[in-house]
Parts: C-alpha cells; sequence; structure tokens
C-alpha cells in the first residue's frame, strides 16, 4: 500500500503542485480566485462559488483552527505509527476551506475543536507535505 | 406524485451464499444472486433485456469489484436492448434508479441491477496489496488525504462523527445502542455474517480503530452479491410477488463531491438526496412504517436517520437513546437483517434487499411483527447518497 518508506506520498499534478512544494520555502499555498477572492482546496483550475477561471495560488498564513478530529489507531502506514491525530483544519483566512492534515506536536488527548495550529513543512522526497501543530500560547 | 411515473417497479430479489473468505469470486456470487433474483420474481432469463450495476470496472482494491455488468450479462448470453454501470451516480443504487427510468420510457422491460463483493477471500489471498503496491503515489481525491496517513473511510468519516459529538453531544454509548440493535437482529437472519449478541461492554470494550469509531461501528469486508430486478409495471402483472411501487427516489447532490468540504460538516450527501426525495412525494417521514440504512459505519446509519426526518438534527442522540424508537418490535424497526454492520459488507444493495423482503413478508423470522406497507431505504455514506420510498399497499 505504501513506498519503501510507508507512506503513500502524493501523485503531483499542474494544479497541485504549489500546494506540494510551497514548504521547500516554507509557504502554505493555496489555490484563490483573483475575481471573488475566495479561497479554494483542494487546487482545481476555477472558482466553484463565481465560476471565474482566473485562479491560481496564492500565500496563507498558514494559522488555522481544527474543524474536526478523529485519533486513528490503526497501523495503515509505517510511517504513521498510532496513535496519531488526522485533522481537518479550517484556515484563518477563510474557515469554510479546509485541509485534511496530520496533527504534529500534539498530545492525541488534548486536540479538540477550535484549537489554534499552524503549518509545518515535513520534506519527503519531491514534496513537502503540509503538517499542523499546536500554536503555543 | 411517484418516480418515473409509476411505470417501474421491483418484482424480485436474490442474495448468494454471504460469508466471510468463502473462497468463491464475485463473479461467481453474481451469477448466484442473479439466478435466485430471476427465478423469484418469476421470470426467465430470457426476459431480462436490461442490467445495471455499481460501480463498473473501475481500479479498486482487491474484491471491490465483484463482477461487472458485462461480466454478468456474457456469462448468461443475455440478449440486452440496455445496459449500464457506473460508479459516479448517486449511492450504490443510482444506476438502479437509472434502470427505473429506462424501464419507464420503453428502453427496457425487466432490468437484472446486482452489487457484488468478495472483499473478505480477495483481501485474505494478497490480492489488494498486490493491486495497491502498483499506486506508489495517492492520486484523485486520495491525493490531498493519503499523504497525512487519512488511509481509511475511518479517518474520514470519524472526523465527521467526531464534529457532531461536539456540536450535539451524541455518545459512544448511543452509537452502542445502534450497533447492539444491529447485531440483535442479525440473530434472527440466517444469511447474517455475525451473529452472537453483543453487550454493551463488548462494544465499548473493543479495540478503537479511529476515534470515535471502535472496531464495531465498522462493518468488515464480505463475501456476496445481491440482485434486483426491476421491471416495467405493465409487465409486472401475473408475476410470482406483488409488484413494489418506487414510491420516490432522491439522488441529490448539492455540494462539491469532497470528503472534507461541506458547509456542514455535521449532515452529509443524505441530506440532500432525502430532501430532494421529500419533495416529490405527499408521503411523510411520520407515514414510514420501517427504514433501511446504510451502515458501513455506525454513524452513517444516524445520518439517514436524520437526513430522512425521523428525528430534527441535532437530536439522533435522544433517538437512539430509547429503542422503542427503532428496535425491530418498535415504531420504526431499522435494519432488520442486521445491517452491514452484522449482516456484511454487500455495499448498499443489502439494503434494498432487505426492504423489499420485509415488504413481502417474506423475512421469516426477523419478519416485522406489525403491518408494513412503507420503507425508507438509504444508501451511501459522505458525498455518496441515494435514497428510495418503497411502497407495496
Ligand atoms: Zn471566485
Amino acid at each position: 500500500m505504501a513506498d519503501p518508506e510507508g507512506r503513500m506520498l502524493p501523485e503531483v499534478t499542474a494544479e497541485s503542485r504549489a500546494f506540494w512544494t510551497g514548504g521547500f520555502e516554507q509557504e502554505l499555498r493555496i489555490y484563490r480566485c483573483q475575481a471573488c477572492r475566495s479561497w479554494i482546496h483542494p487546487p482545481v483550475g476555477a472558482c466553484w462559488r463565481c465560476r471565474s477561471r482566473d485562479v491560481g495560488p496564492e500565500v496563507a498564513s498558514g494559522r488555522a483552527k481544527v474543524a474536526a478530529y478523529s485519533i486513528n489507531h490503526h497501523p495503515w502506514f509505517p510511517a504513521f505509527p498510532p496513535p496519531y491525530v488526522v485533522a481537518a483544519v479550517e484556515l484563518d483566512e477563510d474557515p469554510s476551506v479546509r485541509l485534511t492534515t496530520c496533527l504534529v506536536d500534539c498530545d492525541v488527548d488534548q486536540v479538540e475543536v477550535g484549537m489554534a495550529v499552524e503549518v509545518v513543512f515535513d520534506e519527503q522526497d519531491d514534496v513537502a507535505l503540509p503538517l499542523f501543530r499546536p500554536v503555543m500560547a | 406524485m411517484t418516480f418515473v411515473e409509476d411505470r417501474a417497479v421491483i418484482t424480485g430479489v436474490g442474495q448468494s451464499q454471504i460469508g466471510r473468505r468463502i473462497g468463491r469470486t464475485g463473479i461467481d456470487l453474481a451469477l448466484e444472486a442473479a439466478e435466485r433474483a430471476v427465478a423469484h420474481a418469476g421470470l426467465t432469463f430470457d426476459d431480462i433485456d436490461g442490467i445495471a450495476s455499481y460501480p463498473g470496472p473501475v481500479a479498486a482494491e482487491g474484491g471491490f469489484v465483484g463482477a461487472t455488468t458485462h461480466d454478468v450479462r456474457d456469462a448468461f448470453g443475455l440478449r440486452t436492448t440496455w445496459h449500464v454501470s457506473g460508479v459516479e451516480t448517486s449511492g450504490q443504487i443510482g444506476t438502479m434508479l437509472d434502470a427505473a427510468a429506462a424501464v419507464a420510457s420503453g428502453r427496457a422491460t425487466h432490468v437484472l441491477c446486482f452489487r457484488s463483493v468478495w472483499e473478505a477471500t480477495a483481501q485474505a489471498a494478497g490480492r489488494a496489496a498486490a493491486l495497491t503496491g502498483k499506486a506508489v503515489r495517492a492520486s484523485g481525491h486520495s491525493e490531498f488525504r493519503m499523504p497525512f496517513g487519512a488511509a481509511s473511510p475511518a479517518n474520514w468519516i470519524g472526523m465527521y462523527a467526531q464534529r457532531y459529538m461536539h456540536e450535539f453531544g451524541l455518545t459512544r454509548e448511543q452509537l452502542g445502542k445502534l450497533v447492539i440493535n444491529a447485531r440483535h437482529n442479525a440473530g434472527l437472519n440466517p444469511q447474517a455474517i455475525y451473529r452472537d449478541p453483543m453487550t454493551m461492554d463488548d462494544y465499548l470494550n473493543a479495540r478503537m480503530v479511529s476515534w470515535p469509531f471502535g472496531l464495531y461501528d465498522c462493518d468488515v469486508p464480505a463475501d456476496g452479491a445481491t440482485a434486483v430486478i426491476v421491471s416495467r409495471r405493465e409487465a409486472a402483472g401475473g408475476l410470482a410477488n406483488a409488484p413494489i411501487s418506487i414510491e420516490a427516489a432522491g439522488a441529490a447532490l448539492y455540494e462539491r463531491h469532497s470528503w472534507d468540504q461541506r458547509a456542514d460538516l455535521t449532515t452529509m450527501a443524505s441530506h440532500d438526496a432525502a430532501a430532494s426525495m421529500w419533495e416529490t412525494t405527499s408521503f411523510t417521514a411520520g407515514d414510514v412504517d420501517f427504514a433501511t440504512l446504510y451502515d458501513g459505519f455506525s454513524y452513517l446509519c444516524t445520518q439517514w436517520i436524520e437526513a430522512f426526518g425521523f428525528t430534527e438534527h441535532g437530536k439522533v442522540g435522544p433517538f437512539l437513546d430509547d429503542e422503542e424508537n427503532y428496535r425491530l418490535e418498535g415504531r420504526l424497526p431499522i435494519n432488520p437483517h442486521g445491517g452491514q454492520l452484522s449482516a456484511g459488507r454487500l455495499h448498499g444493495y443489502g439494503f434494498v434487499h432487505e426492504a423489499c423482503v420485509q415488504l413481502w413478508r417474506q423475512a421469516g423470522e426477523r419478519q416485522i411483527p406489525k403491518d408494513v406497507e412503507l420503507a425508507a431505504v438509504g444508501v451511501g455514506g459522505g458525498p455518496e447518497a441515494g435514497c428510495m420510498l418503497l411502497h407495496l399497499a
């Protein structure tokens, strides 16, 4: 199911390249509509809100809040020893835009809805995975 | 108003042998289910001029595609005027709804609809590893989940369940009552895979898969096929069973087909489908006698309970507290056969089969004791949903 390192990396596309590689420059790059200025995820060549085709990656703050989570206890991938937290985080720029991610540097029992998190990049081969960790007070 | 002007009816159903690792192929199971459904309807294969299935020949893990439409029509040498399969549709019953439209519009007279899985056997044989081993990189919708360790629907659906619990106070014990009810019913169903009684301690102490889901909140891979015959009403008289009307159907999806972008994480596509269904019928939720609701995960069943309006949004926890609401002898029996949780992951079609068998009063020991005329069938989870209101007056 996974590569020799025990994980499954993304197949990078023309639309998703900015998302998967921005982390090498410490940037969370999310598609944004130039017509109505909404953010869009996953990246695709049109804005689902206003249907403008004038869309492309912009740099987001990397700040987000936990919208929902599940504490995974099953060993799906060797690179992800359980327990770990799978979370949907909503961007501070637009809470209606969510990223599914994995929380790191985080006690699994301390996670809650609304918790402030920030992006941290995990470089793997040709991609930098945007993971999130709790914002230190 | 009735779905496709009341021109399509269900005339027969059939199931193959069902079990775990029974060592038969998905095609073999599909052929057996088809034979039984055709015979059950009082037809022969010469009468079958249409065929429909889910999902068709898609790339998927071992055993998910038990048999394609072509596999079955070729095996029996069917002469068809209409055939279809598809995965981009309204839940696993999407192409069954298309079959109803096909007979209503004269493109076919009797359509064999089926779903076959042999996941238990195929995965035990290591086929899953062999197949997925080729996909070293995650693509399509998996692209944005797999790289984060979100490998399973247990993770994706677990997040929805967590948010709902956070918003409305639904508890693991309440989910457990639904799981235990399914197991109790399965004990009365000789075709069910798991029939031993389950206690709340069994449920709560089972190993955690992805919180809030423990082992018993998740269905398990099964081997089995289900077939349903959809016929044109004028051709259904004098057959073996009284024709079941498809009173209404719902197939709506009002948001993107996504597992994490739905505006309200405490609803699912089930809510869109059910709302669109109720717009087409004069029946209301209060008229429904029983329901068969997709429970690939326990939480998905709670979403259908809400989506159909059997309780208000946010109130499914209190609904589950009172077994009188959903037990076999109660007000609205749910999943008399044990659902996918206990009767096996037949992937959607099992719920249609059970609704028909109950309406025909052919369910044996698990037959709902009260009179039943109107069944709600809800199939799918997350962004997948299709539903029907089946009526036998
Ligand atoms: Zn726009």
